[in-house]
């Protein structure tokens, strides 16, 4: 028998496999215009921004730009020695066209983060151009090397030839505290003065250390909250949930209050004499701030996880295995523990997440030895508006967590994971 | 091997939650050894309670319970050796049914060899050998409720509790179910005690039932003499189907008594009745009243039909009779069968000792 023969036809005569795939295709469509508008914000509030980070934090056009001749006549040259006189002359007419636009001074600066004496030197030959002292119908690379010594010297030629290419990883280099060496190769910066270093295991540290805090406090929580009669456990999640409801702010500057020197705690402290009232200890502006702070403000992240997978575990599973013949721990080790994994593993992994790139509450009461690596971020962002360099870490960073995350799936499993 | 009749003892248990309302009241009651005794009743008549304080995750509030012997009110429940299956099977979810049998012998520090043999043994009790490696998600309803029943087996303990093991079962399967129990309890000889709400199942699997109501046992017997001879109105109401007429005694002597109706008279059997003038009721089981007795009986009245259902091995006839228009008949479905139809008058007849005149209702 043929397929034709048995094919189901509809009562207009259609194929009822055609007609219902275009029921269907109807259908698809109107899911996605479902979704379209969502997909269209993330597209423009996450895809986008984080292309733009990316492309902003390896981009290295603007000298490329400003010297494009110079560039070219460098191609030829083999980096060893002073150029030959075709580049000077290039870099002299691309140098006087920036005179002109009035951007040597950019020029200089950039340069000079490439290495140090380019500022002074290129405002040197800018007074020079200015002046029109330099005779163009002579060797303009005699005149150059006159202007000053740094330009008859070769490194500083190479460092200009360094920056030809468009695109630099520079900046993530220097995250890591590395950099370029004169001959191209990359170098460890001298170790005092290693700091990116520091903040990111700082960062991880202090994130592990939290989500071993938050962990350890809201296990019991969210046991007592899955297991209370429903009146008291309502209770209880209202005020698990309180510091939700407190904007963050309030909430640092409150343990700001707690954890200063003259604060409450350390009140507490000498009252009950614990400590000295002229040895107060130092719980603000280090790390010990930004533990507290951090856990209490993280821990809903780690209790409502844990709580959500321990509601749907039957109390029955413990008696079962106390029946069975073990003890309480046996009971709750082989038995309860195992089945609240992925309530721990959504809780940790949330808050570790978070807690690697918290800003507000380090940046208030974490001090000196208690920032993270997103303060310093900001303090690129604010401070020295190097955009590039912050992108750059930004973009460290979240690699940073989607490592994490590809680590806990390897060892957990994502489908383990259990957010509510 | 004599077995010692009072296994399992509850001696004068009261149980109260809240301190002022008993869910157990007094409660007396020996289990033999290898017995399988159902606790029946209605929810809320303390009989899980009781099952519970015997596994040991309720504490008796007064009273002791004994097992063979010895006091076991204040011995946590992972040290009495009692396994238990529960209602929702609460099979270890994370573990495969031989990690789910294995555990109670692991915890007992039970050698390798010898729980791969008392496992293997355990299943195939059940029958689900090969089943080892099966996540318990990945069995059907029946067959995580036979590794439940190997679970609370598998480490030979001395007395198996079953708390409404069956509820969650389709009819078939539940009924299947219950001849597999009964013959796993005949061949091991363990002690079960069971607990439901389901009187077709205790009366298919007990050795004796215990009918449970108002925290108190309202009767303790074999399934047959708890349906042919209940000893007051709510076990006669609560096991098997039961006409009842409430009247007053006017007339009594040793066995038979005689009960006014609202206008007329019947003669019955005084099981809780002693005196002239006392309120009952009478009970009387549909089976037990014929149409047309050929036989002398001492009870013959006339009726009319109101309601024929066809059940298929049998048809209910609900009938108008001596003012109350709920008295029920259950005709067997045979070859000769009579031809019944609704508001035609039939009589009807039964004898005096299997109208039992009970406490009122």
């Amino acid at each position: 028998m043929s397929s034709e023969t048995k094919q189901i036809l509809t009562t207009d005569g259609i194929p009822l496999e055609v007609s219902l795939k275009k029921a269907e295709k109807k259908n698809k469509i109107k899911a996605f215009l479902l979704v379209a508008p969502l997909l269209l914000f993330l597209i423009i509030t996450y895809v986008f921004p984080i292309g733009e980070m990316f492309s902003r934090s390896i981009d290295d056009k603007m000298i490329t730009n400003m010297l494009p001749k110079t560039f070219k006549e460098m191609e030829k040259w083999d980096g060893q020695e002073l150029p030959p006189e075709e580049v000077f002359t290039a870099f002299y007419y691309d140098f006087k066209v920036l005179v002109e636009k009035q951007e040597h001074g950019k020029l200089g600066q950039r340069l000079n983060k490439e290495k140090n004496g380019f500022n002074s030197i290129t405002k040197k030959l800018f007074r020079q151009v200015k002046r029109k002292k330099i005779d163009e119908s002579i060797s303009i690379k005699e005149q150059i090397m006159k202007v000053h010594k740094r330009w008859r010297t070769v490194e500083y030629w190479q460092a200009i030839k360094r920056t030809a290419p468009p695109y630099t990883m520079s900046k993530y280099l220097k995250g890591m505290d590395m950099y370029y060496a004169a001959d191209g190769s990359i170098t460890q910066v001298d170790e005092d003065r290693r700091i990116h270093r520091i903040l990111w295991l700082r960062t991880l540290e202090i994130a592990f250390f939290v989500t071993l805090f938050c962990f350890l406090m809201g296990y019991p929580i969210a046991h007592l909250l899955a297991t209370l009669p429903m009146k008291y456990s309502n209770l209880l999640m209202i005020c698990v949930l309180l510091p939700f409801w407190t904007s963050l702010l309030v909430r640092t500057a409150s343990w700001m209050i707690l954890l200063q020197q003259q604060g409450v705690v350390n009140d507490f402290f000498v009252m009950i004499g614990l400590v000295g009232d002229d040895n107060r200890p130092e719980m603000m502006y280090n790390k010990v701030g930004t533990y507290v702070a951090m856990t209490q403000i993280l821990l809903p992240f780690m209790v409502l996880p844990l709580y959500s997978v321990m509601k749907t575990i039957s109390p029955s599973l413990m008696r079962a295995g106390k029946s069975l013949g073990g003890t309480p721990f046996v009971a709750f080790w082989k038995v309860y523990f195992p089945l609240t994994i992925p309530g721990i593993g959504a809780g940790c992994l949330l808050v570790f997440i978070l807690a690697i790139g918290y800003y507000i509450t380090p940046a208030l009461v974490g001090g000196a030895s208690g920032t993270l690596i997103s303060n310093q971020i900001a303090f690129h962002m604010k401070q020295t508006l190097d955009w590039s360099f912050a992108s750059a870490m930004g973009l460290m960073l979240l690699s940073g967590v989607l490592v994490i995350y590809w680590i806990y799936n390897k060892l957990v499993g994502v489908d383990n994971i259990k957010l509510g | 091997m004599s077995k010692n009749p009072e296994f399992v003892k509850f001696d004068k248990v009261d149980k109260s939650y809240d301190g002022k309302v008993l869910v157990v009241k007094d409660l007396q009651l020996d289990i033999a050894e290898g017995e399988f005794i159902t606790m029946l009743g209605p929810s809320g008549s303390g009989k899980t309670t009781c099952l519970m304080m015997l596994a040991g995750f309720e504490t008796p509030t007064h009273g002791e319970i004994l097992l063979d012997g010895n006091i076991i009110s204040n011995i946590p429940p992972h040290k009495r050796g009692i396994g238990m299956v529960f209602q929702n099977y609460a099979l270890f979810p994370h573990m495969t049914v031989y990690e789910n049998l294995a555990f109670p012998l692991r915890v007992r520090k039970v050698e390798k060899d010898e729980i791969d043999k008392k496992v293997d043994k355990a299943l195939s009790m059940v029958s689900l050998s090969g089943f080892e490696t099966r996540m318990p998600a990945q069995l059907s309803g029946g067959q995580q409720q036979r590794v439940a029943v190997a679970r609370a087996l598998v480490f030979d303990p001395a007395v198996v509790l079953m708390d409404e093991p069956l509820g969650a079962l389709d009819k078939n399967l539940r009924e299947s179910m219950q001849y597999e129990i009964k013959h796993i309890h005949e061949s091991i000889g363990v002690t079960v005690v069971y607990v439901t709400h389901d009187q077709s199942e205790a009366l298919t699997m007990s050795n004796r039932i215990a009918v449970f109501n108002d925290g108190k046992v309202q009767q303790l017997s074999n399934p047959a003499e708890l349906y042919e001879k209940p000893v007051n109105s709510f076990v006669a109401e609560f096991i098997g189907e039961n006409n009842t007429f409430n009247g007053e005694v006017v007339d009594i002597d040793k066995d038979k008594c005689k009960v006014k109706l609202a206008n007329s008279e019947i003669l019955a059997n005084p099981i809780s009745v002693k005196s002239k003038g006392e309120k009952t009721t009478v009970s009387l089981r549909p089976e037990r009243a014929l149409i047309n007795p050929t036989d002398k009986m001492d009870n013959m009245f006339t009726g009319k039909i109101e309601e024929v259902i066809y059940h298929g091995d049998h048809t209910r006839v609900r009938l108008n009779l001596l003012g109350s228009s709920e008295f029920i008949l259950k005709v067997p479905n045979s070859t000769s069968n009579l031809e019944l139809k609704v508001s035609q008058d039939i009589k009807i007849g039964w004898n005096s000792t299997d109208a039992r005149a009970l406490d009122p209702k």
